[in-house]
C-alpha cells in the first residue's frame, strides 16, 4: 500500500482487526475523532499498525495521504513498537540549567544509544521530551510513563536494567 | 491523625508514593490510625515531598520528607518546618487562582464546596450572558497563556457571534519549559477549571467544552478525566446545577507537538488534522473549532474566572499595576534554590522574585540570566532585574511575560549554546507552514555553529535572519524564537565574540 513507501515497513504481527473495528466504533462519532482513535490504537498495540490505516480511512472518509500526514506530524505516534521500556529525558531549558545535557549524554552513552534508538535486544528506547512540567525539580525524565525528578544517570539506567 | 501528602506529579517524581507506603507501614506497625489525604502541591517544590500533619487545626509541614523519616514523625522527634502557611515563600503570596491548590483533596466535591467552590457559578447562573461577559471585562483579566489578550473582549466576540453551536476550548497544551502552573492547577484543583469553563459557556452561549491537554502530563489527564466524570455525576455538568442551562465537556489528549499550544494549530489538532497554524483572520472567536465560534482560553485564565465571580470583578482588579490587573502565578524553575509557584499581584521587580523570594541559584553561584516566558521568551541578565512583572513592562524591556515561567541560570550558562538550542527547538517543532520558521530555524542553527567556529561575519547574518523570522512567521513559534536568540546576543556579546577571538 502507498503508505508503506514512506513509512518504515510494518513487519510486526498483524493486529486483531476486530479490535481495530471496536476502537473505530467507539470513537468515530465524536467531534474530531482521529487523535483519540490513534491514541487508542497505540494504547492497544504499542504503535499505530499499518493494517489499521485502511479501516481508519474508510471510517472517517479521509485519504491515506491525510492519515499519513497526521501520524507523521505528531511526535507521540509510532509506526513500529518501541522497546519494552521507554525512557524519555527532558531536553528543555529549565532542565538544561541543572545539567540535563550531561545527564542525557551519560544515559545514552551507558546504553550505547542515540536519541530515538532502541537497544539491539529490544529492551529500552530512549527519546527526548520537551518539558514534563517538572521544571523546579529537574533534570526530569519519564520511565514507562512514571515521572522522575532530580534524576541521576546511574539510577535511571538501573531502572531499566535487564 | 490526619496527614496530607501531595499527589502532584512533582511530588510523585520526588518519591511521594514511597512516602505514603512508608507512612502506612509505620502507622500499621504502631497500631496508630491515620487518615492520609492526597492533595495538590503547595507549590514549594524544593520541599517536596512535603508532608503535612494537622496539629490543633493547623497544618505543620515536614519536608523534603524521606521514607526513612516516617518513624521519627510518629515519635514526634522529626524536625519540622512549622505551620506550612507561615513559611515565608507561601505567606508572601496573594493566592486567588491557586487558593485551594495544596489545601484540598482535588477530587472531593465536598472539599471544593467547603472552600468556596461553585459560589461563582451559582452567581453566574443568576446573570444574563451580557452581564457575565461584562463582569469578566471589568476584572481586567487578560489571557494568561502568553498573549495577554483581554479575556472579556474575546468572550464578547463569541457571545455576539451568530451560530447555533459554539465551543469553549481550554488550551492545556502548556509546553513552555519552566512553566507548570497549568499542570499544578489541573492536578490540584480540577473543579476550578470545570467551573470556569461552565461560566464561560453560560456567558457565550457555548454548550460544549474541550480541554486539549498535553500528553506529557499523565497525572493531569487522569485527574481531569476523573473530575469531569464526578462533576457530570453530581449534576454540575450537563444540566448545570439543575438550572436548565446546559454545558458539558471532555478531555482531549495532545500528541507531543509543541506548536499545538498555538490556538489555531490546537484547533486543527482537535479536529484531527495536522497541527498546522491557520492564518488569522478569521479569528477563532468567529470561526474556530469546526468553523464555529470558539473561545480558546488558557487553563489559568479559565481557572481564574470562578474567583472573579465569587469575590467580584472589583476585588480582582484591585490587585496589579497599570493594565496588568489581578494576580499571576509565577513559576520559578531551573537552577534555583527555592523553586516553585509563587502567585502574586503584578508589579514585583524581577530581581526581587529571583534573588529575594527564591534565594538565587541552587548551585550557590551567581545568577547570570533568567529566561522569562518559555523557550520563546527573552533572556534577562541581572542588569535588567529592575523590570517589574507586568505585560507592558516586559514588552518595553524587549521580552514577554508569556506564561510567567522564569528559568534561572547560573554563571556557567553557555549563552551561545542556549541561543542555538532555541533555533534547534524551533526547527524540531515548526509546523512547516511559514518558510522563515521552517527553514530559517535550520539556518539559524548552522549560523550559530559558524559563530561558534569563529566566523565573525555570521553575526550580521544571524541578526538579519532573526528579523526575517520575526516579520515573516504567522505564529509565535517562528515569530518569537528571535527573542531568546537576540537577547542572548545583545546582552552577552562577548560570548558570541570570544568564540571568534579564540579561533583567531
Amino acid at each position: 500500500m502507498p503508505a508503506s513507501q514512506t513509512l518504515p515497513p510494518d513487519t510486526h504481527a498483524d493486529p486483531d482487526l476486530g479490535e481495530v473495528e471496536a476502537i473505530l466504533a467507539l470513537h468515530s462519532g465524536r467531534e474530531g475523532p482521529l487523535l483519540p482513535i490513534l491514541h487508542a490504537l497505540q494504547e492497544a498495540f504499542g504503535h499505530v499498525p499499518s493494517a489499521s490505516h485502511a479501516p481508519i480511512c474508510a471510517a472517517l472518509n479521509i485519504t491515506r495521504a491525510e492519515l499519513h500526514g497526521v501520524i507523521s506530524f505528531y511526535h507521540d505516534f509510532r509506526t513500529a513498537p518501541a522497546g519494552r521500556h521507554v525512557v524519555k529525558i527532558c531536553r528543555s531549558e529549565a532542565c538544561q540549567a541543572v545539567g540535563a545535557e550531561a545527564l542525557s549524554e551519560r544515559v545514552l552513552d551507558m546504553l550505547g544509544l542515540g536519541w530515538g534508538e532502541t537497544t539491539p535486544d529490544g529492551r529500552v528506547t530512549v527519546e527526548p521530551v520537551y518539558c514534563l512540567g517538572l521544571c523546579a525539580c529537574g533534570p526530569a525524565a519519564m520511565v514507562d510513563g512514571a515521572l522522575r525528578g532530580r534524576v541521576r544517570a546511574e539510577a535511571l539506567v538501573a531502572e531499566v536494567a535487564p | 491523625m490526619k496527614i496530607y501528602v501531595p499527589r502532584d506529579a512533582a511530588a510523585k517524581a520526588l518519591g511521594a508514593e514511597d512516602v505514603v507506603r512508608a507512612l502506612e507501614a509505620e502507622a500499621g506497625a504502631r497500631g496508630v490510625s491515620v487518615e492520609i489525604v492526597r492533595t495538590g502541591t503547595r507549590g514549594m517544590i524544593w520541599l517536596e515531598p512535603l508532608v503535612e500533619v494537622e496539629q490543633g487545626g493547623v497544618r505543620h509541614g515536614y519536608g523534603p520528607f524521606a521514607s526513612t523519616d516516617a518513624a521519627a514523625l510518629f515519635d514526634g522527634t522529626l524536625e519540622g518546618l512549622g505551620p506550612v502557611e507561615e513559611i515565608p515563600f507561601f505567606a508572601r503570596q496573594h493566592r486567588l487562582t491557586f487558593a485551594r491548590v495544596g489545601r484540598i483533596d482535588p477530587l472531593s466535591l465536598a472539599d471544593y464546596e467547603a472552600h468556596g467552590g461553585f459560589v461563582g457559578l451559582r452567581r453566574a447562573l443568576g446573570m444574563d450572558p451580557a452581564a457575565i461577559v461584562a463582569e469578566v471585562r471589568e476584572s481586567g483579566l487578560r489571557g494568561r497563556g502568553g498573549a495577554g489578550f483581554p479575556t472579556g473582549i474575546k468572550w464578547e466576540t463569541v457571545r455576539t457571534a451568530p451560530g447555533p453551536r459554539k465551543y469553549i476550548v481550554c488550551n492545556a497544551d502548556e509546553g513552555d519549559s519552566g512553566t507548570f502552573a497549568d499542570r499544578m492547577l489541573m492536578e490540584g484543583d480540577p473543579f476550578t477549571l470545570i467551573e470556569g469553563m461552565a461560566i464561560a459557556g453560560l456567558g457565550t452561549g457555548a454548550e460544549q467544552g474541550y480541554v486539549y491537554l498535553r500528553s506529557e502530563y499523565p497525572d493531569a489527564i487522569e485527574v481531569m478525566e476523573r473530575a469531569v466524570e464526578i462533576a457530570r455525576d453530581a449534576g454540575v455538568l450537563g444540566d448545570v446545577l439543575g438550572s436548565g442551562r446546559r454545558f458539558d465537556m471532555e478531555i482531549r489528549v495532545g500528541a507531543g507537538a509543541y506548536v499545538c499550544g498555538e490556538e489555531t494549530s490546537l484547533l486543527n489538532s482537535l479536529e484531527g488534522k495536522r497541527g498546522v497554524v491557520r492564518a488569522k483572520p478569521p479569528l477563532p472567536a468567529l470561526e474556530g473549532f469546526l468553523g464555529r465560534p470558539t473561545v480558546v482560553n488558557n487553563v489559568i485564565s479559565l481557572a481564574t474566572v470562578p474567583v472573579i465571580f465569587e469575590k467580584g470583578a472589583a476585588h480582582y482588579a484591585a490587585f496589579g499595576q497599570g493594565r496588568s490587573r489581578g494576580t499571576m502565578p509565577f513559576q520559578i524553575a531551573g537552577n534555583v534554590k527555592h523553586g516553585g509557584l509563587f502567585e502574586t499581584a503584578f508589579g514585583m521587580p524581577l530581581g526581587e522574585l529571583v534573588e529575594d523570594v527564591c534565594g538565587g541559584t541552587a548551585s550557590g553561584r551567581p545568577v547570570k540570566a533568567v529566561q522569562v516566558g518559555g523557550p520563546l521568551g527573552a533572556y534577562f541578565g541581572t542588569a535588567k532585574f529592575d523590570t517589574t512583572l507586568g505585560y507592558e513592562e516586559f514588552d518595553g524591556a524587549g521580552g514577554l511575560i508569556g506564561h510567567a515561567g522564569v528559568v534561572v541560570f547560573d554563571d556557567t550558562a553557555d549563552m551561545l549554546g542556549l541561543a542555538r538550542f532555541a533555533m534547534e527547538f524551533c526547527a524540531i517543532e515548526s509546523c512547516g507552514k511559514c518558510t522563515p520558521c521552517r527553514i530559517g530555524a535550520v539556518r539559524g542553527v548552522e549560523t550559530l555553529d559558524r559563530i561558534r567556529a569563529g566566523d565573525g561575519a555570521a553575526t550580521e547574518l544571524l541578526v538579519d535572519l532573526c528579523d526575517t523570522m520575526k516579520d515573516g512567521s504567522l505564529c509565535a513559534l517562528g515569530g518569537f524564537t528571535p527573542y531568546p536568540v537576540m537577547s542572548a546576543l545583545r546582552q552577552f556579546p562577548e560570548e558570541f565574540a570570544c568564540a571568534r577571538e579564540a579561533a583567531e
